[in-house]
């Protein structure tokens, strides 16, 4: 009993040719490619970047991009206000998101799976009581959370993970709590408790692996809500503190230079971009594939 | 329904009350504030005297006991950098906010509809795919960063639009689109899915079997039920929006309360970070509020649903 019996799309009956299937799979190929790239980076970015991420030179501040007039080969991406390599601090930069993001996921969405099981499975007042919080938590302007925390706890690393935490779980536990509702009533659950199985045993054993599709698929689309809420913390300088880069902070960082040095802001934005973005397709993607009935757009 | 309110409202207040409690302590856990107010060279009896003044010196619960009488007459007490009530502070902030906020939400509101609604009529047209794209676009790109280069395309380049500061309908063009973004892609997707399904009902059917125009179909019958979504999420939309608002007006240098809360982030000046939190849940939990009466008054289901 792995999963439950689903409809299958139409489009799956249909013929495809093989570029066909590739292309359709083009959602999944090549945001994988850009994890597997960004995760390497991440990796060895001492051995990638061609500069360390903190050294600066006066003397060679804002030269302009390679392809630029004025530019040189030494920057591909140019330097910034304090003559460091923008390259090298992107390569730096890429540690830093996927790190803290990651870390926050792993953390919101353990706590919001075992809520969000318990409330659906157990119900009652204490399900009353946690979805209750789970309201309040979606919709408390997270940047504002980040703030506060910044102002108690000061900026650090692990301010950016609580703060991404605090407020993150809320998201997975309404949705798990959905489908533990939905397989609660399921004829193998109701033969687990006749049997006498213990009731954390049953979620553990018999919910849990069935609201794995749907935990997968959360997990995949929240990369990209985590790497825009810690960039947009580190922009407004609340995230991991300097000289450490981060893309958020890095587009602050050319925020005054915008008439004369275009390219300090430009890059490291784009980048969050297309790491977004591929986070977004591919959960999309596994979304179709694992649990159809989810479809949205 | 009376009784559905009633149970709503003491819910409010209960969450209220636990927020105000989380912020209380949330700021008190760095430890003294009165550390980051004194110069190195300052004498113990000077720091002492400060915090009488500012009233750290008695214990937590009395401060607590003080700060909620204080804070039920809505008195948020004094800045400590500024050294004037934090009350006439937000009274300057929060009508600047407004000023950026009212707009980006309808207009931002009545573009997502419309997209929405002409997405998923014109299903897979030239059109649809191009709001697919804008949502998707609008998604992953930060808004932070968006908001930066259309200053360098407008301000920089171009130099037709202010870049930052308040003043004439000119300086409300760049913020206002940006503070949108921030909840745009989001609404649209979720009227076009909406919508969509709407459109495959019965009622729509017999609607058009009634021989109802096709304006009138989607735009009046479809419509209604389409909308009832995304007002689920308003809450949700408002957290956005306030997000939004944190970052155009730290890029745009706006008065509002988002730039007031960094500012003061940075100052640790704690009573003006508290209010401004306070402040944003008591319209978040109204939100909240009125979404739920709302839905209630809606689907009897819910008003007359237990517990």
């Amino acid at each position: 009993m792995a999963s439950i019996v689903k409809k299958k799309p139409e489009k799956q009956y249909r013929v495809v040719s093989r570029l066909g299937r590739i292309i359709r799979n083009l959602g999944m190929i090549i945001p994988v490619i850009v994890f597997v790239v960004l995760i390497l980076t991440a990796i060895f970015a001492e051995v990638l970047a061609p500069y360390p991420y903190d050294e600066t030179s006066l003397p060679e501040r804002r030269i302009p991009p390679a392809w630029v007039e004025g530019g040189s080969a030494k920057h591909f991406l140019g330097t910034d206000t304090l003559g460091r390599d923008i390259l090298s601090r992107a390569i730096y930069g890429a540690r830093v998101s996927l790190s803290v993001s990651l870390l926050a996921i792993a953390i919101t969405a353990a706590i919001g799976t075992a809520l969000g099981i318990y409330a659906g499975y157990a119900g009652g007042r204490l399900d009353g009581f946690i979805m209750r919080v789970v309201d309040v938590a979606l919709s408390f302007p997270p940047l504002l959370l980040a703030i506060l925390l910044a102002v108690s706890l000061g900026p650090g690393f692990f301010t950016v993970i609580f703060a991404l935490s605090v407020l993150g779980w809320a998201g997975y536990a309404r949705i798990i709590r959905g489908e533990a509702l939905r397989v609660r009533t399921s004829d193998f659950v109701a033969q687990a408790q006749i049997n006498g199985v213990a009731g954390w045993r049953i979620m553990v054993r018999h919910i849990f692996p069935n609201i794995l599709n749907i935990l997968i698929v959360g997990v995949t689309l929240s990369i990209g809500t985590m790497i825009l809420a810690e960039s947009a913390m580190s922009y407004l300088g609340i995230g991991i503190p300097p000289p450490m880069p981060s893309w958020g902070s890095m587009v602050a960082d050319g925020r005054n230079d915008l008439d004369r040095a275009w390219w300090i802001s430009t890059f490291p934005g784009i980048l969050i971009g297309v790491v977004v973005m591929s986070g977004n397709f591919l959960g999309d993607w596994l979304r179709d594939k694992l649990d159809p009935r989810l479809r949205q757009l | 329904m009376t009784r559905f309110i009633i149970f709503r409202l003491l819910q409010m207040i209960i969450a209220l009350f636990g927020i105000v409690v989380i912020v209380f302590f949330m700021v008190r856990i760095s430890g003294n504030p009165v550390m980051f107010m004194i110069s190195p060279l300052s004498t113990e009896s000077e720091v002492e005297i400060l915090q009488q003044q500012l009233g750290l010196d008695k214990s937590y619960a009395e401060q607590f006991w003080i700060y909620i009488t204080n804070l039920a007459q809505g008195d948020f007490g004094e800045s400590f950098v500024k050294r004037i009530p934090v009350t006439e502070m937000i009274g300057d902030a929060l009508p600047n906010t407004l000023k950026l906020g009212i707009p980006s939400f309808v207009i931002g509101t009545v573009i997502a509809i419309a997209l929405g609604v002409l997405g998923a009529t014109k299903r897979d047209s030239i059109l649809d795919n191009g709001v697919k794209f804008l949502a998707i676009l609008g998604q992953a790109l930060p808004g932070f960063w968006l908001a930066i280069m259309a200053v360098l395309i407008f301000s920089v380049h171009f130099q037709i639009l202010p870049a930052a500061g308040m003043g004439g309908i000119e300086y409300y063009v760049l913020p206002v689109c940006t503070t949108m973004f921030f909840m745009l892609p989001g609404m649209m997707r979720l009227v076009r899915s909406t919508m969509l399904d709407v459109l495959d009902s019965e009622y729509i059917k017999l609607a058009r079997i009634k021989g109802l125009s096709e304006g009138i179909v989607i735009w009046k019958h479809a419509l209604r039920n389409a909308v009832i979504a995304p007002m689920t999420v308003a809450g949700m939309m408002l957290a956005g929006l306030v997000n939004g608002a944190v970052i155009t007006e730290n890029i745009f240098n706006w008065p509002g309360m988002g730039r007031l809360a960094v500012e003061s982030a940075f100052g640790r000046d704690f009573p003006v970070v508290q209010a401004i939190t306070i402040i944003v849940a008591v319209m978040v939990l109204g939100m909240n509020f009125l979404v739920d009466i709302a839905y209630a008054w809606v689907d009897p289901q819910i008003r007359f649903q237990r517990n």
